[in-house]
């Protein structure tokens, strides 16, 4: 009998101290494969690891000897006792790894729910254990349907809808202020982590020029020779106001930067166009005042802040939909692992062939001259014959016993011959 | 004749019932589903305007439950013109419903025969009633998607991210489309006033009477008139734009009913009832 076994940690059981020691390098991973699908217990193996989780999936004929295997792997590749990570390792059998597996891939399991990084990892993970052949006809269908789990999550559900970092966030909200963020001009003031990531993720909407203010020009000049814009004196701001749509500010300053009878004046310069302003700086550099201005819109981090708190809920309660789509899933795969067992699959074939044989007598009954009741059930008795002596040399070498023939991939390519999962 | 009345009521009411679950539920199969039936009610509402101008050898529009079904056929028509090419989806859920309850209300109104005097029977009049009708149409388009502004502008100003938020456009997209709104309604009330004059100047010999709606049409006209000179020469553009259209479409309501209802003048008759 096989089983489908799961052990590894996540961001939920193990710190990141931890996390960080028992991580897979790509390095560690080919080793990894290489080893464990060698070791007798295991036929089929796959690892995946990210900064947030690292599992190893297995299909084995003995979940112990498997399971201390691979803990043993782990603290001799990391050098690290098994004592300390022993106590974070979740372990998994047969559907529940398989919801475990579906649940990762569709980003239920993330840390932020629907975030869409994860599948592709997972997808890697398994073109490495492919590229290895220690995937094969099990993980092989558990990894598709998983893929397909995945997406159908995705689409069907809103998980991944809503910005759940600040940068989206505010680039969302542009999205409810201009029609197109194409064309549109953004001038950044100051620098930092997230106003840059707001300026690439706006960069990839195809916006128009990019200009940089910076207390200190000349690092301005170089912040804008990284995005292709043009660097702008801090003192130009005012000025600029009745250019740009779009105003990012992160500056250490503790003074605002932006007033709002400056805002106002350019207004009237802009004719109203519509002029965004998204504060990252703490404490603010943008007065917020100006946000009750007409066609003037001010969101600090707080706000953004809010927004992504809002979003997750939303993401948490679409997950639910989620759950119900793994679920099922999960049952259409154990139909199929359970096929792939001996007896079934021989009932199934049998049956098969019978009703064939019975439909063509049937037919061919009415064209006899003359069969009488007693030829006829001569007949009958020669259709199971027939269907024994057909099923005898297929059941013997399946029920064969020994390691010699891999009976999973023979069941599923005997059901797929005679197509007995209509 | 009156069962193809309510059979259009009953079409319409359908599309708004569509455009409504769309509003809630966002896919796009009620979107269609509104769309088709609004424009098959359409086409029957034209085949019975048309076959009633037939019977009665002039546009019917001498009754209000006439005039009703005439105004929820222009919003009906105009919508279905102007969603190919705004797609402001969600505007569905106000036109199809108003043109539902227009027309329920006709339908439900008392059938009475009038007999026109000749005068009525006049080309200048056909295009001044069908084009003030459609003006009227696109106004009323402009008084939703005005709401549908300061909705959007709200949420975005209060940061709160409602219902109405996500299935609202951005606030240029709804900007401009009430722009096009008012475009297209200036410039049917411009031809509509124009012909109505002409078929003044034929029927009494003068262009203008000083009529309570003719005084009452020239004020909506020159407010229009103001609100488009506003945006282009002077940038009035959003929250004020949309409060200007709504203010119009009230003036215009006032025009079309309280003088009707209140004062008295040469369109009484057209909603008496």
């Amino acid at each position: 009998m096989t089983d489908i076994v799961l052990i590894g940690l996540n961001h939920t059981t193990a710190p990141v101290e931890l996390r960080e020691c028992i991580a897979f390098t790509p390095e560690d991973t080919l080793v990894a494969l290489d080893q464990l699908k060698q070791e007798p217990a295991i036929d089929e193996v796959l690892v995946y690891s990210t900064c947030n989780r690292v599992e190893i999936l297995m299909v084995t004929d003995n979940i112990p000897v498997a399971v201390d295997i691979t803990k043993n792997f782990i603290a001799s590749i990391h050098q690290i006792p098994l004592e300390r990570f022993e106590g974070v390792l979740y372990h998994r059998e047969n559907d529940d790894a398989v919801r475990h597996v579906f649940r990762v891939a569709a980003s239920l399991d993330s840390m932020i729910v629907g975030e869409p990084q994860i599948l592709g990892q997972i997808k890697t993970a398994y073109q490495t254990a492919t590229q290895k052949k220690a995937s094969a006809l099990i993980l092989n269908r558990l990894l598709h349907r998983a893929f397909f789990v995945a997406k159908k999550v995705r689409t069907e559900t809103g998980i991944g809808d809503r910005a759940v970092s600040i940068s989206y966030a505010a680039i969302e909200l542009s999205k409810k202020i201009f029609d197109s963020l194409v064309k549109k001009k953004v001038l950044m003031i100051g620098a930092g982590e997230m106003a840059e990531l707001a300026v690439e993720h706006l960069l990839r909407q195809k916006v128009g020029d990019l200009y940089v203010a910076n207390r200190t020009f000349e690092r301005g000049v170089s912040l804008a020779e990284r995005f292709k814009g043009q660097a702008v004196r801090i003192e130009e701001i005012p000025q600029w106001l009745e250019q740009v749509d779009i105003i990012i500010s992160s500056t250490g300053s503790s003074e605002l930067v932006i007033r709002r009878d400056q805002v106002k004046a350019a207004m009237r310069a802009r004719r109203n166009r519509p002029l965004f302003f998204i504060d990252i700086a703490v404490p603010r550099d943008i007065d917020p005042e100006i946000n009750r201005l007409d066609n003037a819109y001010v969101y600090d981090v707080d706000d953004l802040q809010n927004i992504i708190e809002e979003n997750l809920e939303d993401r948490k309660k679409e997950a639910l939909k989620g759950e119900r789509i793994v679920d099922e899933a999960v049952i259409r795969f154990r139909d199929w692992c359970d096929n792939l067992n001996i007896v079934p699959t021989i009932v199934d074939l049998r049956n098969k062939l019978r009703i064939i044989i019975e439909n063509e007598l049937t037919r061919t009954f009415p064209s006899l001259q003359q069969t009488s009741l007693a030829d006829q059930e001569a007949l009958q008795k020669m259709i199971g014959t027939m269907v024994n002596k057909i099923m005898h040399d297929p059941t013997r070498l399946l029920k064969m016993e020994g390691h010699h023939i891999n009976k999973p991939v023979y069941l599923d390519l005997l059901r797929r011959l005679f197509n007995l999962d209509e | 004749m009156n069962q193809l009345i309510h059979t259009v009521a009953f079409i319409y009411i359908l599309s708004a019932m569509g455009y409504v679950v769309y509003l809630v539920r966002q896919d796009a199969f009620w979107n269609q589903a509104g769309f088709y039936l609004l424009i098959s009610g359409c086409l029957l509402h034209t085949g019975v305007i048309a076959y009633g101008t037939f019977l009665a050898g002039h546009l019917p529009v001498h009754n209000l439950r006439d005039t009703l079904s005439m105004v929820a056929w222009a919003m009906a028509a105009l919508f279905i013109v102007f969603q190919t090419r705004y797609h402001l989806k969600v505007l569905g859920a106000f036109a199809s419903p108003l043109a539902a309850a227009i027309m329920s209300i006709s339908a439900q109104l008392p059938i009475e025969v009038i007999e026109a005097p000749p005068v009525f029977n006049s080309i200048w009049l056909y295009f001044h009633i069908v084009t003030i009708f459609l003006g009227y149409a696109a106004f009323a388009l402009a008084f939703g998607v005005g709401i549908f502004y300061l909705v959007q502008e709200q949420a975005i100003k209060t940061k709160t991210q409602g219902f109405f938020y996500r299935r609202l456009p951005s606030l240029e997209f709804i900007d401009i489309t009430g722009y096009a709104c008012i475009v297209v309604g200036f410039t049917l009330l411009t031809i509509g006033l124009i012909t109505g004059f002409a078929y003044a100047k034929t029927a009494w010999g003068h262009f203008w009477s000083w009529d309570p709606k003719e005084i009452w049409s020239g004020i909506a006209w020159l407010l229009y008139a103001a609100l488009l000179h506003g945006r282009i020469s002077l940038g009035w553009r959003g929250r004020k734009a949309a409060i200007m259209a709504i203010i119009g479409f009230a003036v215009l309501m006032f025009t079309f009913f309280g003088v009707n209802f209140f004062l008295k003048g040469h369109h009484g008759e057209f909603t008496r009832w």
